[in-house]
């Protein structure tokens, strides 16, 4: 196949022999083994695939791989490190926030940005900003305290 | 167990911490369970449970998965606790069909309650025999000496001592437990050793921070969806649009286009697999397939409440009789009745089924998500032919499971597909399958009677639970019948009608509680096919036994809170609601009474309590409802929970909060739709669940800690009396009486219209 899509994923650039029409998802997962973004529903409708392309949080699933072309994707493992945690991974260590975890991209990711545009939002603005992410375990409260907790480190 | 067995598996543990490979590497995994081929370890033995190691690390072998309940956790303290070693030197291999025994895997909130038991036995056994050896070394009675941090010293004489690592020198216990001869949650193999008491405990009932959550947030933890052997094909599993529908034909040229892409065909099971996951989605949508045409096997889900009601009952079981009921409710004082109604609600997990198999004619590997780890097992070789010893089944986590779940599916079909192919396959179920077709909770309706006396209180009390059966595929997967991939292969689905009734202590001289089923709403592999869905039937029963516990407060001019406590004298159930009405500041009086708000936004606070077997939980609830909009927000709780003994609080509160959260979803959004052909609530926009514009915004938690009484579960039981908390509470703001579930804003709306 001379399909190729180029791109920069966690800090680092790689080349994959891929239809660039493939949904960024399973680039990163199938072909990189970057496995935290989670297929959830294929529809762009829960937010498990979600990672950011160019600092700004989109739906994996949904997105061809082509858009990432030339660009910069940050997935939970390039977000921090355990020994230089990203503020809101610090924060959901320290609530003990998820349980399956399966949803986690999605709102980190998200709320990683929203923290990046408005270092202190209110619980309204969190609540907005997260609208529309799905966890089934029901630990949406734990979320709302670890995304306040990140923002409290942010000084 | 023989001693090669035993051998090969301490092997395997040196050097390298079972559960740091599970965490990291899945590669290593990989290649580790390949070497374990020779025999299973019996619950007779202790090594079976617990190994040391020749460093000290300690590894307990645990028959149950943790779904991301914090269980792992739980077993860790326990075990440590029990030997008397650190917590971070124990290491949790958990559900395994080579490595673990049986423990029945998760089921009915027994992780802690009845896993937890065998582990904390086993590991006092091991603290008994190691302390024996130290004794004979030392040349010091046992009841002189003292054990901390994995060394037994002699007390007065610290200088004296030796370290478990000395003593078992990474060896074999060699000891036999007492074995009741089960398998499953019942598994108890005992020791000699006498547990720790609860006075003695110094891990048991801190907090330590979960071990899983490290790796989830940095993006390396492992699920089931990652795991990728060696020439693995991508599957996808071809659903019927009009359900019961059979494939005539199947035109596997129209996905020639797709590399390499092929259609797997066994009966009316149909798989696409390829080499790229994308070719194999794309190809599993365009594949055409010719179904049989015959009459819709449903109807429309508007008339599902009717359709129960009209229904012919094939089983009725009284529960409870007591007294003389007819007579009384027809004797005079004041006659309350209502009922209630709840639809199917799907799992629906954060991601659909997905699982790995590899299918060899040598043997079997399953990298399994669902809950019952050796039942899948003991399906799959059903299904395939195939003897159970031949099948290594290993859970490795999944999206978040709240009973039985789509997962086992997802891994029968993953076996199937693997053994037309020859390959390792990893099938992942689509969105519109795990909505569609997982394994629905079951639609009833709850018809109730009261009639209270001149002394305000309930002196006859007539419930019955009319519905489908609440298992027509059983939770532990052992048969094929109840994978779907069984009944498309032609198992007859055979199940036992069940439904149930409330649990909880109300004394009322005439009472009589009993449950109907009726007929399959269709014969077949169906999308309606009823499992456990977190607390089986909690949610519903209790829906309908403790709203109807205020209707009848109300219709006293009682306090509802005032009104339970006169039916109840069992002090641990009175504790419970008084602890919840103590932490909300409860405001006394009857429904209504709490009413605040102004404007469009009305406030108002409900009440309810029920016990899941031993766990007992009271939830309160305020909600504003918004009269122009029908929202309601279920704005703050506070629940009172005793479920004996606490092994870690910190994590019990959050699993409590999950469990709260996940039943306003239930009651507030939740509800499966189809019409004649099938489900129509395939995706989020058509089955909404709570999100975090809806979040509550406070949940206060007192827990009850027992540490008499030993510890009974937590995983369900503050799920069921949630929806009747918020129905209650709406009542309370808006004087409108909610009897359907869920309480979306139309309903809600028009209930407002009628109050």
């Amino acid at each position: 196949m001379a399909d190729q899509v180029s791109l920069t994923v966690d800090g680092k650039k790689r080349k994959v022999a891929a239809d660039p029409r493939t949904p960024l998802l399973y680039i990163l997962r199938d072909d990189l083994e970057l496995n935290s973004p989670h297929f959830g529903c294929g529809l762009g409708q829960c937010g498990a695939c979600t990672v950011q392309i160019d600092g700004k949080p989109v739906r994996s699933c949904v997105t061809p791989a082509s858009a990432a072309e030339g660009k910069t994707v940050t997935t939970l493992i390039g977000l921090g490190t355990p020994e230089h945690p990203h503020p809101i991974q610090a924060a959901y260590i320290e609530e003990q926030t998820p349980q399956c975890g399966y949803c986690i991209s999605g709102w980190m990711m998200t709320a990683a940005a929203l923290l990046k545009e408005k270092p202190h939002p209110t619980d309204a603005e969190i609540r907005e900003a997260l609208a529309g992410l799905k966890c089934r375990c029901g630990t949406h409260m734990a979320i709302m305290r670890a995304v306040k907790r990140a923002a409290a480190m942010n000084v | 167990m023989n001693a090669h067995t035993a051998a090969s598996r301490r092997q395997l543990l040196q050097g390298m911490g079972a559960l740091v490979v599970l965490i990291s590497a899945p590669a290593e995994v990989l290649a580790q369970t390949a070497k374990i081929t020779d025999g299973l370890p019996h619950p007779a033995e202790l090594d079976s449970w617990i190994a040391i190691a020749a460093d000290g690390k300690v590894t307990a072998f645990f028959g149950k998965p943790d779904v991301g309940l914090g269980v792992e956790m739980a077993i860790a303290q326990i075990v440590a606790e029990e030997l008397d070693v650190p917590l971070d030197r124990v290491s949790i291999v958990m559900a395994d069909t080579k490595r673990t025994c049986d423990q029945g895997g998760v089921s009915g909130s027994t992780g802690v309650q009845l896993g937890g038991a065998m582990l904390r036995g086993a590991a006092a056994e091991a603290r008994r025999l190691l302390v024996e050896q130290a004794s004979v070394k030392l040349g010091v009675a046992t009841d002189k000496l003292e054990v901390r941090d994995g060394v037994v010293s002699v007390i007065g004489a610290p200088r004296k001592k030796v370290t478990y690592a000395q003593l078992i020198k990474g060896g074999r216990f060699d000891a036999k437990l007492d074995w009741n001869g089960k398998t499953g949650n019942t598994l108890l193999a005992t020791g000699k050793a006498k547990p720790k008491t609860p006075d003695q405990y110094r891990l048991v009932g801190t907090s330590p921070k979960r071990r899983d959550i490290p790796g989830k947030v940095h993006g390396t933890y492992p699920y089931a969806a990652d795991y990728r052997p060696p020439g693995m094909l991508h599957g996808r599993t071809i659903q019927p649009p009009v359900a019961g529908a059979k494939p005539v034909s199947v035109d596997e040229a129209s996905i020639a286009r797709f590399s390499r892409a092929k259609v797997l065909r066994k009966g009316d099971f149909i798989g696409v697999v390829a080499p790229r996951e994308w070719d194999a989605i794309q190809a599993a949508r365009t594949l055409k397939v010719t179904w049989s045409q015959g009459p819709s096997p449903l109807f429309d889900s508007e008339t599902l409440y009717d359709h129960i009601r009209k229904a012919p009952v094939v089983k009725r079981e009284v529960v409870q009789n007591l007294g003389a009921v007819d007579e009384t409710l027809k004797g005079g004082g004041l006659l309350v009745e209502a009922e209630y109604e709840w639809p199917f609600q799907t799992h629906a997990s954060m991601g659909p089924g997905c699982a790995v198999a590899d299918v060899r004619p040598d043997g079997i590997t399953l990298w399994n998500p669902s809950q019952k780890t050796f039942a899948t097992a003991q399906g799959v070789a059903k299904l395939l032919g195939r003897p159970v010893e031949s099948v290594h089944s290993i859970y490795v986590q999944g999206p978040g499971s709240y009973g039985r779940n789509d997962a086992g599916d997802a891994c029968a079909d993953a076996a199937v597909m693997s053994s037309l192919a020859g390959k390792p396959v990893r099938v992942q179920w689509m969105r519109a399958d795990g909505h569609g077709w997982d394994p629905k909770g079951a639609a009833s309706i709850h018809e109730v009677r009261a009639a209270i006396g001149a002394d305000g209180k309930m002196a006859a009390y007539d419930y019955l639970s009319k519905g489908v059966n609440r298992m027509d595929v059983n939770t532990f997967e052992q048969d094929p019948q109840d994978f779907l991939a069984g009944q498309r292969l032609g198992f007859p689905n055979t199940p036992t009608p069940n439904f149930g009734t409330p649990e909880d202590s109300y004394v009322v001289p005439n009472r009589r509680m009993a449950w109907e089923t009726i007929p399959k709403l269709m014969e077949g592999a169906s999308p309606l096919r009823t499992s456990h869905l977190r607390d089986p039937l909690g949610p519903q029963i209790h829906f309908a036994s403790e709203s109807f516990i205020d209707e009848c407060a109300a219709a006293a001019k009682a306090d509802p809170v005032a009104f339970r406590l006169a039916h109840i004298q069992a002090p641990r159930h009175r504790a419970v609601i008084e602890a919840a009405a103590k932490a909300a500041n409860w405001k006394a009086g009857p429904p209504g009474a709490r009413r605040g708000g102004s404007g469009s936004t009305v406030t108002g606070t409900g009440f309810a309590y029920a016990n899941r077997g031993q766990t007992i939980v009271a939830v309160v609830s305020e909600v504003e409802v918004d009269k122009t909009t029908g929202r309601v927000w279920p704005r703050r709780f506070w629940v009172a929970h005793e479920c004996g003994l606490v092994i870690n609080p910190d994590n019990l509160k959050l699993v409590i909060e999950g469990n709260v959260v996940h039943g306003a979803s239930r009651a507030l959004f939740e509800e499966v739709k189809f019409d004649a052909d099938n489900v129509t609530t395939t995706d989020w926009i058509s089955y909404p669940i709570l999100g975090m514009e809806d979040a509550p915004e406070t949940m206060e938690m007192v827990l009850l800690n027992r540490p008499d009484l030993p510890p009974s579960g937590a995983g369900e039981p503050s799920t069921r009396p949630v929806a009747a908390a918020i129905a209650n509470a709406i009542y309370d703001a808006t004087g409108a009486r909610m009897r359907r579930a869920p309480f979306t804003r139309q309903r809600m709306k028009a209930a407002l219209a009628k109050a």
